[in-house]
């Protein structure tokens, strides 16, 4: 095992892939230079050159269609983009092309592209800079949608995502970039479709995927003190989802928060409140509830912001009401953001 | 016809304009970066300064009945345009009484009052909007005329294409002002096009295309002021591109010329090139410079103070404000 942050599990994650097959390139901007997106580039253009890892105008749609046409014949591409908000560029490209392909010409050909692009909320992000998009792709068949949340996951998942021929979208979140985690000495891929209990528990489930997991373990830790045990399910794959550990986990403890990192409506959070309705409804002692952001437009303004974005105070207090329990008037420092900015 | 207003203004009264103007940015954005330690501004901020004589050309040529959209890098333009400067505090403070009530931050200012409409993040995305709302002009027969301020960067998008070809198909009164500072992010021109001047990008496409020098504030406001008179002539839409400087980092309040992305002859070349200083060799050659400056430096400076203290002073929006304004109440 070694150490290290989210954003180097996935350099490494890269830098293993590549060397092991020469049709994998990168491309996005910004990925050649100082910053090297988050330091997830850094030394690869050095390592492969610039025919494999380059710069590319801001031309989201056509790069994405270039992208696309490069799988077709062959290539393995990596697309980066620094913003999720930027995929509402390449939509047409990866909503009608690269998600129909395989299935519209009877399965004559895949596209095996990776799609990586980040969450940019951290502070001041605003309208435009700090969506989290994983919802929108999630609905439409044939593209695979996966939103790791440990630097071991990050790194196996691209790995899978890498190897795997079909079009894949991955959403790494900017907070979770200062997590540092254990990693295999020798990247390997992690099966897709396989949730992740990241704490065991007999009182409620919370299902909460990305950010929105590192937020349920505070909340956690937090509830266990006042006597409640919460279970955390990571679903980390989206699609394909891991229908049955969530099932398994609801059958358990009979409560469910489903906790995303953006809005509720026809979001993450819905659909996997509707499969629990649908498939575990006998499981339920009490109505399912939901937690995301707030259904308006991202606000710069701070505690607007502090009110915009779901947090753990917000997730244990939450619990507390489902289980008919008042938030204890102690104080809960832990259950404060830390992030200190700038971004 | 009415002759253009600009040409009512003497050269001496330009550009004294045109000085004000671009020490009121430079200054603006000199507190931004004073404050910014402070954590008082939770907001990116991409800066201005060394662009100061495209904003303050440009918009001294217009009217404030003519509208204006730029990008995320809209310290500038919201300031020569006449918008409010405690308002712009403000919102970078994410204040109440912020231009965008605190919702916008850096990124997002906007002062309809005053004719810019807004400011986005999304490169190249207000291109086809600036050009929709001359396409309006045109329809209500309104003589007022748009400008689309962008980055180099943002004529790698397919919607500038899209957009400057409909508005030539159309004859519609827009200016396209292109801000050529060299970089998009880090990215030179050359790294992104095989032909480095961006103003033969639309030659093709048969819109008029002209190169000129950003830095010289007085050159800005006369080619501006040439392509403002034929588009509000109904003569068609006009792309010019200005050769202009950043001087910061692309966001943030530092430099970073030490990063290999810069030649090594940016900062050398920057401050040669200082739109400000090439305003001042003009001005000095007239009596009394001095002591005039020295009134307008604290004439903007106290203007400077009172705004942010405007923006200190207020307050943050309440909590139910994050509901409003979603939608707009019907009329
Ligand atoms: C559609 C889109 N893609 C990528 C970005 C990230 N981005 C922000 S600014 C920028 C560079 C733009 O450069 P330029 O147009 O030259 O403007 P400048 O920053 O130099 O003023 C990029 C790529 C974005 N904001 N929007
Ligand atoms: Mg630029």
């Amino acid at each position: 095992m070694k150490r290290m942050n989210y954003g180097q599990a996935i350099r490494s994650a890269l830098l293993h892939s590549m060397e092991q097959d020469s049709s994998i390139f990168i491309m996005g901007i910004g990925v050649d230079d100082h910053k090297a997106v988050f330091g997830t580039t850094a030394g690869l253009v050095g390592r492969f050159g610039r025919n494999r890892v380059f710069d590319t105008p801001i031309s989201e749609s056509g790069m994405t269609g270039i992208a696309i046409g490069a799988a077709l014949a062959g290539m393995k591409p990596i697309h980066i983009h620094i913003r999720s908000d930027f995929l509402y560029l390449a939509m047409d490209q990866i909503a009608n092309i690269a998600a129909k392909w395989s299935s519209m010409f009877g399965g004559n050909a895949s596209v095996p592209l990776v799609i990586r692009s980040i969450v940019g909320r951290s502070w001041g992000q605003g309208a435009q800079h700090s969506q989290s998009l994983q919802s929108l792709f999630m609905h439409i068949p044939g593209l695979k949608v996966l939103m790791p949340t440990t630097p071991s996951e990050a790194q196996g998942l691209l790995i899978a995502a890498i190897q795997d021929p079909n079009p894949v979208l991955i959403f790494e979140h900017r907070l979770l970039y200062d997590i540092i985690g254990d990693v295999p000495d020798t990247p390997t891929a992690l099966p897709l479709g396989r949730a992740i209990i990241r704490r065991k528990g007999s009182d409620m489930t919370l299902v909460a995927g990305s950010y929105m997991a590192v937020e349920s373990l505070k909340a956690a830790e937090f509830l266990s003190k006042h006597g409640v045990e919460a279970e955390i399910v990571d679903p980390v794959s989206l699609v394909p989802l891991d229908e049955n550990r969530i099932l398994a986990s609801v059958a358990k403890t009979g409560r469910v928060i489903v906790i995303d990192s953006s809005w509720t409506t026809c979001g993450m959070s819905a659909e996997i409140a509707a499969l629990i309705v649908e498939k575990g409804f006998h499981f339920l002692k009490a109505p399912i509830r939901r937690l995301g952001m707030q259904p308006v437009v991202c606000p710069v303004s701070k505690p607007l912001e502090a009110a915009f974005y779901p947090n753990a105070k917000l997730i244990a207090a939450e619990a507390l009401t489902m289980l008919g329990r008042d938030f204890p008037k102690t104080p809960a420092p832990e259950l404060l953001n830390t992030f200190k900015g700038p971004f | 016809m009415k002759a253009p207003f600009y040409s009512s203004l003497s050269s001496g009264m330009r550009d004294w304009k045109l000085y004000r103007l671009m020490l009121k940015i430079r200054m603006s954005e000199q507190k931004i970066i004073d404050i910014y330690p402070s954590d008082k501004i939770q907001s990116p901020i991409h800066l201005s300064i060394g662009q100061e004589a495209v904003a303050a050309g440009v918009c001294l040529a217009l009217k404030s009945s003519d509208r204006i959209y730029g990008t995320y890098r809209g310290h500038g333009i919201y300031i020569a345009k006449g918008g409010d400067l405690g308002k712009m505090f403000s919102e970078l403070y994410g204040k109440e009484t912020g231009c965008s009530r605190g919702k916008g931050g850096s990124m997002h200012l906007s002062a309809p009052e005053v004719g810019l409409v807004g400011c986005s993040a999304i490169v190249g995305s207000f291109i086809p909007v600036a050009t929709g709302d001359a396409l309006a002009a045109q329809m209500r027969k309104d003589s007022r005329v748009v400008c689309s301020f962008f980055g180099d960067g943002a004529v790698d998008e397919g919607v500038f294409f899209e957009s400057v070809n409909f508005a030539i198909l159309k004859n519609l009164p827009i200016v396209y002002v292109c801000e050529n500072n060299g970089y998009a992010i880090h990215s030179k021109v050359l790294d992104r096009h095989k032909q480095p001047s961006l103003a033969r990008l639309v030659s093709g496409l048969g819109l008029i295309g002209k190169r000129h020098d950003g830095n010289d504030a007085p050159v800005v406001f006369k080619t501006m002021s040439q392509a403002i008179t034929q588009a509000r002539k109904g003569k068609g839409p006009v792309f010019l591109e200005y050769m202009t400087n950043r001087w910061h980092e692309h966001v943030g309040p530092g430099t970073d010329y030490q990063e290999s992305y810069h030649s090594p002859k940016d900062k050398e070349n920057n401050s040669r090139n200082d739109p400000i200083k090439k305003m001042e060799k003009i001005l000095k050659k007239r009596k009394g410079f001095s002591l005039r400056a020295d009134i307008l430096k604290k004439e903007i400076q106290n203007e400077i103070d009172q705004a942010v203290n405007f923006a200190e002073k207020s307050p943050f929006p309440s909590l139910q404000s994050l509901y409003h304004d979603l939608y707009a109440e019907s009329r």
